[in-house]
Formats: structure tokens, sequence, C-alpha cells
């Protein structure tokens, strides 16, 4: 069965709330779920109820990037003051740890930040192309619904728009 | 009590004004950008020149090797800890009045941060010598000493100024999105097309958002305390009288606070007079951000009692001999200056009246700047000319006409990379705007219809 999308705009959050109540419970053949995103203009974390938990996995990459950018940091000192192990250091440790500890940290957070930020990317799945349908004024005012399913859902799936109050519906045939 | 925000301010409206801060300024605008060019072509000439003819011009020698340099290199350092303040600590806090000012404040951060990385080349004359602060060995396999504070120093501002260019990016990336949507074909919209990387609030998008931001912003705020703690090691870590204190790191973050603070209420009237924003950097949240200032001024003063009374009951001969100099020598002047500025000043924003009255916020975050620019070159100077051994007390070196050039110069480079940023860029978050808007008004129904229900 072809896959199509449909996009529906809703005038406020209530609305957009109410329709995907109605679609889960709906139950229609042929559209899963899953296949359902939200757009809207600001956060909304009421979201996370309603769709039920998504999975955001950007910490484990600030676990790594800390990990890693500290690691790296601590090695390439001691790395490089290791190179003065015949000199005579007076008594004086060739890795002095206390000093170190400040770069260590600096770089600790370093890589913190940027493996945080790509994991973000990778998270959020951006850079991306534009999704097959989607409005500007998602970015203004209006709650979207995009939903990919079957072509034969797309009159019940519609129907349930239309019921609460969809703005606008847009429809356009999937590969 | 005054709202922060009206409720009523309608979605579509808060992108309609903000998107024409991008296009139609106040003519004020333009008049700010030809002076920060003038004084950047002033600071830039100066530069040539010293980099042309040498260091002697700048007036630096023994025992004065860092005058003003150094001086405005910690100011604009201290100025940039404004953004992460706004951004990351109230952000944490879950103070939402700063919504709509804090975009601003994190560009500041990063402006004053590539500011203050200039004055590290321009200390250095011979501009080529600034890979020694770099980790890369030399052509002998001799790698930089990384026991030293100043390559602590190199490390913690690339440090903080990347983490604070990707926290104003990644901020930024839902309002790109909205200036892509909304303005007309053109050079403008074809970079927000990039650099919205595709954006389209999809809650997949905004769930990672939300835990990158926060992640990032719980990064920012150690590494902001750190970064002026390092600088503050800079001094500490020396013998130098006046400088071996133990209270400094935490006397650098409270006075790169107050001075970020102080600036924040100077653009604060200035943006919301140029681009009209009225309705978003509204009164009541100048007042909190003028109480805020105030407070931390407060902490700045009990700070630097801390340190008199350390140096005065410390027994160091030397460290004392520094600050009676300061008090009562050829720096005096200035010293007094810095005092008044900055413990005194403050004092009229515990007045109410005052806190929200423009004109008279305006002078004062003026006035509370040049103390904490005082401050730096109080720090600075004072120890140069009154060391340790007796050919140092030649009392006062009046910094040469090419340094207060580049002073100046980097005023109106960081006003020219402000002010071009505000044109490009929306300076007010849109998105966050809408939030503020969006659940004060849910909190507003929620208490209608409970005194409903209890009538």
């Amino acid at each position: 069965m072809s896959q199509q999308h449909i996009l529906a705009l809703f005038n406020n959050f209530e609305n957009a709330e109410a329709a995907i109540y109605e679609l889960r419970a709906a139950d229609i053949k042929g559209f899963n779920f899953d296949d359902l995103t939200l757009k809207s203009p600001i956060e909304h974390h009421e979201v996370e109820d309603l769709l039920g938990k998504r999975s955001a996995n950007v910490q484990w990459f600030t676990l790594g990037g800390a990990l890693l950018g500290g690691l790296l940091g601590f090695f390439l000192i001691s790395g490089a003051q290791a190179n003065f192990f015949a000199q005579m250091k007076g008594g004086k440790p060739i890795v002095p740890f206390p000093p170190n500890f400040v770069l260590t940290y600096e770089m600790f957070i370093l890589g913190g930040v940027f493996i945080s930020v790509l994991g973000f990317l990778v998270c959020a799945g951006l850079p991306a192309k534009r999704s097959p349908l989607y409005s500007a004024k998602v970015s203004e005012d209006q709650i979207g619904i995009l939903i990919k399913a079957d072509a034969s859902a797309m009159a019940k799936i519609k129907k349930v728009f239309t019921d609460h109050e969809a703005l606008e519906i847009q429809e356009e045939a999937g590969k | 009590m005054e709202k922060d925000i009206s409720e009523s301010i309608a979605w579509a409206k808060i992108n309609g004004d903000v998107l024409k801060s991008l296009e139609a300024p106040r003519k004020l605008y333009w008049v700010i950008l030809v002076a920060a060019l003038t004084l950047f072509g002033v600071g830039l000439g100066c530069e040539v020149y010293q980099y042309q003819i040498g260091m002697g011009v700048a007036n630096l020698n023994n025992p004065h090797v860092w005058g003003l340099y150094i001086a405005t290199f910690i100011f604009w350092i201290g100025m940039s800890h404004s953004g992460t303040l706004l951004s990351a600590i109230l952000h944490l806090m879950h103070a939402d009045w700063r919504k709509p000012i804090y975009r601003f404040a994190e560009a500041m951060t990063t402006f004053s941060l590539m500011t203050a990385g200039l004055f590290v080349m321009v200390h250095l004359g011979r501009l080529w010598q600034f890979y020694y602060s770099v980790p890369y060995p030399n052509e002998r396999g001799l790698w930089p000493n990384f026991q030293s504070p100043l390559l602590w120093d190199a490390m913690a501002i690339f440090t903080y100024l990347s983490s604070s260019v990707i926290f104003l990016f990644i901020g930024m990336i839902p309002d790109l999105a909205i200036c892509r949507d909304h303005l007309h074909e053109g050079w403008r919209k074809k970079l927000y097309t990039i650099l919205s990387l595709g954006w389209e609030g999809t809650d997949r998008q905004w769930r990672n958002f939300r835990v990158t931001y926060l992640t990032v912003a719980c990064f920012l705020i150690p590494l902001a305390v750190s970064v002026h703690s390092i600088v503050a090691s800079d001094f500490a870590m020396s013998q130098q009288p006046g400088w071996h204190v133990t209270s400094f790191p935490p006397y650098f973050v409270a006075g790169a606070l107050y001075s970020g603070c102080a600036a924040i209420i100077t653009l604060f009237i200035i943006l919301r007079y140029v681009f009209r924003f009225e309705e978003y950097m509204t009164l009541p949240i100048l007042k909190k951000v003028a109480r805020l200032t105030f407070a931390i001024s407060m902490v700045w003063t009990y700070l630097n009692a801390i340190e008199f009374a350390a140096v005065w009951y410390s027994h160091d001969q030397a460290a004392k001999d520094v600050l009676l100099q300061k008090a009562m020598g050829p720096y005096a002047p200035f010293w007094w200056m810095m005092i008044f500025c900055g413990s005194v000043v403050p004092l009229m924003l515990a007045v109410k009246r005052f806190q929200t009255n423009i004109p008279v916020l305006f002078a004062v975050s003026l006035l509370l700047n040049l103390g904490m620019w005082l401050e730096r070159w109080m720090i600075v100077a004072p120890t140069f000319s009154h060391g340790y051994y007796p050919w140092t007390w030649d009392g006062f070196q009046w910094p040469s006409w090419v340094q207060w050039g580049m002073v100046f110069g980097s005023f109106g480079w960081f006003t020219l990379l402000f002010m071009l940023f505000c044109k490009i860029f929306p300076s007010v978050s849109m998105y966050e705007v809408k939030e503020m808007v969006y659940h004060r008004s849910l909190a507003s129904k929620k208490n209608e219809l409970a005194e409903k229900g209890a009538h």
C-alpha cells in the first residue's frame, strides 16, 4: 500500500491535543502512531504525555564527549611533559597533577560541549531537508500535525482533523 | 504588580516586531554604527602604527610591562560573563523574565571575548608569537609550559569563546527558522536557510533541543567561573605585591558579573529605543536587572573590602605600600574614582524610583562600567610602579596615546560587531518570548478559574 503524508494546522494546542488523543484511541488501520509528528512554534512540555515517552539521547553524547575531552587533555599534557623525563626536575614530579587538572577540566568542558552539539544534530536529525509538507505558519502561531500513513487511512485521519477544527489540511502523495 | 510582559501579545505580532528590527531601525542605529566604525578606525590605525614602529610607541617599558592592554583585556573578559549569567544561571533558576533579553547578552559575551582576545595579540606586539600560547611544540620539540596560568588562560578563553558561540547559535536555531520562513527572498533568506539547518519545530527537534540547551548551560556556568578565576590566577599566582591574594578569583568573578550586568543595562536601553522593543524589553524587566546589578555591586564592594583588609592585616609591607600608594599616591584620583563609581554610585539602584528611570539608569550603568574599567587598571598599574625593588618605584607612567587609542578602538570594535549582529540576527528570542506569553496566559487563566471557583 502506498504511503502518503497529511499535514493539519490548528489554531491552538488544545485542538491539536484533542485530535492526537482521538487518533491514538481510534486505532486506524494503516496508521502507526509513531509516524505522527507534532510541529509547534514553541516547546510544549505536555507533548511527552501526549505522544508517549520518546527518547532523547543527547546526554550520552555529553557524557562520552566530556570524558573523551578530559582524557585527551590530560594525556596530551602529560605526554608533552613526559618528553622531559631525562631532564633534572629538582625533585619535582615529571607530571604534576594539580596544574594539569586545570587544563584537563577545560578540555572536559570543551569535549562535553562540542560532542553534545554533535549529539543534538544526530538525535534531532539535523541538518535536514524540508519534510514533504511544511507550512511557515508553524513557525508563527499555528500547531501542525504531520502524519505518514497508508492511503486507505487518509479519509479517517482527515475526518478526525476536521472534527477538531483544523484550519487547513494539506495532502501529498508519498513515494 | 506590573507585568514583565503583556500576555495579550499575539504570536504573529512578536514575529513581526522582531523581524522588523532586522530591516528598519531608528536613525540612532546608524549614528552608533558610524561612531563605532570611527573608533575602530582609530584603534586600527594605532595598531598599524605600533606594528610598524615597535612597542616603544605604547610607552610600555620596565617596570610597566603590562599597561592598558592587559587591564582592558580583563575588562572585556569580565564583560563576557553577563551572557552566561542571564542565559545559563537564570535559565537553570527558571527566571523567565530573562527571555526577552538573554539573546543580546549572549551576543555580548561572544563579542566581548573576541575583543579580549585581540588585546592578547596587541599586547604581544609581534603577532606571530601568539603560537607560544598554543599547545603546539616548537621546532626543537619543546612544548609550552603547561603549569603557567597564561597558557591556562589561552585554553580557557578558547573554550569559553567556542562554547559561547555554540550556545548562542544553538539557542538561535528556532528563530533562524522563523527568519527563513518569513523574510523576503535575498541573501538573508539564503543565510537563514543554511543556518537554520532545516529546523521545522518537530517534537523530536524540540525534545533534543531542550536537553542540549540545558546541558550546554550547565557546562557554561563552571566554565565562566573557571575562566575568570584563571585570569585572576595570572596575577594571584605571581609573587608581586598587591596580586598575591587568595580572594582574587572570587573578586574577579564578582567584578565580571558586575560589569556584565551594568553593560546589559546600557545595551538594554539602547536596543529598546533603537529597535522599538518597548513591549519586550519592559521597565519591570529593567527593574529586575537593576536590582540584580545592585546586589552584585554589594558583593563586589564586600570583596574589595576583604582584599584591602587582607593586605592591611597580613604584615606584608610591600603589599601594604602598594595599597597606600593606590590610596594616596599618583594613582589616587583613579583609585578613589573606582571606589566611587563601583561602590557609591550603585547605591542609586537601591532607590525604587531610579530602578525604572531610563536616563538615570543609563548614566549609572556607564559610570559603573567606568568604575569597573578603572578597577582593572588599578589592579595592573600600581603594582608595577611599586614592586619589591626600589628601582621600580618610579611612581607613575602615563599610557601613551597609542594605548588609549587602542582602548577606545576596542569599544568601537565591540560596538560595531554587536550592532551588526543585532541588525542581521534577531536580538530578541521570538520563540522564548512566545513561551513566556503562553505560560503566563495559562497561569492567569488558571488563576481566573480558581477565583471563579472560590466565589
